[in-house]
């Protein structure tokens, strides 16, 4: 294995396969997570088609059913979550003054486990079926008695998996940021993304777990042909509801606080002033995390839990809004009096927040329990997430990504591009979603396929296919944007902004292996500010220029996700029959499942027997230009 | 008692070998987070169980299935082993890698102890009893719950004497500490919800009923 001081450097693919740098792991988080973001938009596209017109026969009702769950589940977990561990990978060591994550090594598994348990769920569209009991695949409608084909198999097999990178990436990223923030970097002087990093990988590690759980049980039920959700047996399907939002409630604030961390960087920077009541958005941000996990059963108001738990449930929920509210009128009194800067970036900043204030609005709306009976299962209920996680959260990644795209490729995206982008995106959004409120309250159900002409639904659906479009044309444009930037030649300023605020512009972009030549000494909240304003143009290293310790490259993550791909494969098959004796013997004895199992375990024991080393690069190797601190 | 200073004072290693670097301290760390999502997992599995815990449909109740004498030795045997873990940790602090081993060992053969009696009570159940995990909701409830800390046990098991290779081939370094402490957080876990599973599922099965 690797010894101290040289280590075999790969190269090409092997390069990607086998990195453990997080900068390259974002990326990988960043090309992953955009190409299920492109299979959930194309299938929200499909869907469009499809209500377009009353009585479309564009698709036939399972596979409708088919295109809404695959949507739904690819999106939150598939499409979005990596997108906010790519900026989590790219930013936050970076921020907080790090050589590297605290973990390499499981940021790289965390990586292929997702992206195997992805390509899993997606197969089933080539394999007998997709899911098709909705993302929140409530039992008894997933159970094997209405689900008949494969689909929620994969569905229970791939988020396991799946989910199992995300928790180890946030149990990563709790670990880095305890432990490895540079000298004078306390607590309360991190950059308001890495505290909404901190929070929401906090929320990972205690709501993933329950889902987990959920969909083995979910998965026992179907493929070993266990009782939990079976009736006949004394199973309980409210039990499925329950640990399904106990995870889901708190995902929803797992994926929008980033996207508040985002915006309140982008803010900041693009006002020229500090964030408006730092502590006080420390303080909203635990309260909402705290918060999001005592709301759950809000989304189970009709399910019969009595008046006593709907109540207890709805105050809780509308408790939410208010350390919400506190975030909103910081943002406001940020650039109230600031030199303010509409980039793109900020563009899509300041088009978050009166998008989310509606998403929000109708968020207290629905958590009314007595008036929660009407919107139930309405166009509304699909109008207000909507406006939360695409007006909310993906208006929040695109600013975020046009902001640090620069530190993490060393090109900038075209403005004037992103301006267009911006434009025809928002539009687009409005267009799609503000008509579905009031679809959902003159009584269009959701998840139904198709309805009949002259309710009044016909010209509002009409409406929200074009604007679906029009967002499809925006994303579209943003790719070309991505396209042209790669032409440029690498390596713009590293304050590219000018007005960089944190760590991570103190550095070139794209940044160094090593991220810092030296470890920097922060002084104050907005530490690069901070030095600029003392007419510095770089930090105070912390520490003497030395040799820097590197963990070796390693094919070991790639190789345990394969081995669980494979076992999953194994698992959902044992009962089925191939009309082919050897194909039978191997899945119904658990011998396809046993030999991916192994290859996993194998594959920790060698991790645990080879000990990594590592390796160092020297001083003389670093490249001298800009990269003191 | 002047064991460890002589050994500082030689260089050979710290007091506390799991703690004595950064990648130590990070994966002392890292576990602890993890223990916190082993919780929360378990948690789930018990709140499923209490959920499902008469359910028993046609099948057995509790009361009628179990029998305390060989889940109360199981129980004993677990919690002398967690005992037997800290003597190792101790031993280790000492920097006596034998009697570490020795003690590691020790804590194996008790794990492999419950193992056994846990497989011998579920081949019972299934064997005699006809007794499976299609029976009713509170049979598929208590294999999956009783079934996952089997796992984790055997793991365990696995884990340990791994580390106790490891500990022969490599010495008692500051790389190998941490992965021997770790292990025995794990252990010292596992056997904390033993005792809850003992609670919730065996006393209150055949006691309450």
């Amino acid at each position: 294995m690797a010894h101290a001081h040289s280590v075999k450097r790969h190269k090409g693919l092997m390069d990607w396969l086998t990195t453990v740098d997080h900068k390259k792991i974002a990326i990988l988080y960043l090309i992953a997570g955009g190409l299920f973001f492109g299979i959930g938009g194309i299938e929200a596209l499909l869907i469009r088609v499809q209500l377009a017109k009353p009585m479309n026969d564009f698709v036939t009702a399972q596979q409708f059913n088919e295109l809404i769950t695959m949507h739904g589940t690819t999106m939150i977990f598939l499409g979005v979550m990596p997108v906010i561990f790519a900026l989590m990978n790219a930013v936050v060591p970076l921020q907080i003054g790090a050589r590297d994550v605290a973990f390499p090594f499981l940021n790289s598994l965390g990586f292929w486990t997702f992206l195997f348990g992805g390509l899993l769920l997606n197969l089933s569209w080539v394999m007998g079926g997709a899911p098709d009991a909705g993302w929140t695949s409530y039992t008894p409608l997933s159970s094997t008695t209405y689900s008949l084909t494969h689909g929620v198999d994969f569905y229970t097999i791939g988020l396991q998996i799946a989910g199992l990178g995300t928790l180890i990436g946030g149990i990563n990223f709790l670990a880095t940021i305890i432990t490895m923030r540079a000298p004078g970097m306390s607590f309360m002087r991190m950059p308001m993304f890495t505290w909404t990093s901190f929070v929401t990988s906090a929320m990972i590690l205690f709501a993933f777990p329950a889902v987990t759980v959920g969909l083995v049980l979910l998965s026992f039920d179907r493929i070993l042909g266990a009782n939990f959700f079976n009736v006949e047996a004394g199973g309980n399907p409210v039990l499925w509801q329950h640990i399904f939002w106990i995870f889901g409630h708190p995902e929803v604030y797992i994926l929008i606080l980033p996207a508040f961390g985002v915006i309140s960087e982008v803010v900041s920077t693009f006002s020229r002033k500090r964030l408006f009541g730092y502590s006080s958005m420390v303080f909203a941000t635990i309260l909402i995390a705290f918060l999001g996990f005592m709301v759950w059963a809000h989304h189970m108001f009709t399910t019969g839990m009595g008046p006593v738990a709907n109540a207890l449930f709805s105050i809780a929920t509308m408790l939410i809004a208010v350390p919400t509210g506190i975030k909103i009128f910081n943002w406001l009194f940020t650039m109230w009096g600031g030199q303010i800067r509409f980039t793109t970036a900020n563009l899509f900043a300041a088009g978050f927040i009166p998008t989310f204030v509606m998403g929000g609005v109708t968020g207290v709306m629905l958590a009314s329990a007595p008036a929660d009976y009407q919107y139930h299962d309405t166009y509304f209920v699909v109008a207000h997430f909507h406006y939360v996680i695409v007006g909310g959260l993906v208006l929040g990644l695109f600013a975020g990504l046009h902001y640090w795209w620069p530190k993490m490729f060393g090109r900038v995206l075209n403005e004037g591009l992103g301006k267009v982008e911006f434009w025809t995106f928002i539009i687009g959004f409005h267009l799609t979603f503000f008509v579905q409120h009031f679809l959902g309250l003159i009584g269009m159900q959701r998840r139904v396929f198709t309805y009949l002409p002259n309710q009044g639904f016909d010209l509002m659906n009409l409406i929200s296919t074009i604007g679906a479009f029009l967002m499809g044309v925006g994303v579209i444009i943003f790719l070309v944007n991505v396209a042209i930037s790669f032409k440029q030649p690498k390596g713009v300023a590293g304050d590219v902004w000018e007005d960089g605020r944190t760590l991570e512009w103190a550095i070139p972009s794209p940044p160094p292996e090593y991220n810092f030549k030296q470890t920097p000494l922060v002084r104050g909240i907005d530490a690069f500010w901070k030095e600029k304003m003392a007419g510095n143009t770089e930090m105070t290293p912390a520490e003497p220029v030395g040799p820097i310790h590197m963990p070796s490259p390693t094919i070991l993550p790639f190789v345990m996700s394969v081995g669980l791909f494979i076992a999953g494969l194994g698992f959902m098959f044992t009962s089925d029959d191939f009309g082919n004796s050897l194909l039978n013997f191997l899945f119904s004895n658990y011998i396809i499942t046993g030999i991916g199992l192994a290859i996993t375990f194998g594959s920790m024991l060698l991790r645990s027997l080879y000990d990594d080393h590592g390796w160092h690069i020297e001083p003389e190797e670093m490249n001298d230009k800009g990269v003191k601190a | 008692m002047t064991t460890p200073h002589a050994q500082q004072a030689s260089g050979a290693l710290p007091h506390e070998p799991e703690k004595a670097t950064l990648e130590g301290r990070n994966k002392v760390l890292g576990f602890w987070l993890f223990l916190g999502g082993e919780a929360v997992l378990f948690g789930t599995l018990f709140a499923t169980f209490l959920t499902l815990r008469n359910q028993v449909a046609d099948g057995p109740s509790a009361s009628e299935l179990f029998s305390l004498p060989i889940t109360a030795a199981a129980t004993f045997i677990l919690l002398i082993s967690s005992l037997t873990s800290v003597f190792a940790i101790q031993a280790m602090h000492r920097g006596n890698r034998t009697s570490l081993a020795r003690w590691l060992g020790i804590t194996v053969v008790l794990g492999l102890a419950f193992l056994v009696l846990e497989i011998y009570e579920f081949t019972e159940y299934i064997v005699h009893d006809d007794y499976g995990m299609t029976t009713s909701a509170f049979s598929s409830a208590f294999y999956t719950l009783v079934g996952f800390h089997g796992a984790h046990v055997l793991f365990g098991i696995l884990w340990i004497s791994i580390l106790i290779g490891q500990l022969f081939k490599k010495g008692l370094t500051v790389v190998t500490a941490p992965k021997v402490y770790v292990s025995a957080m794990y252990w010292h876990f596992i056997d904390v919800v033993w005792v809850f599973i003992f609670t919730v599922v065996y006393l209150l099965g055949k006691v309450v009923g």
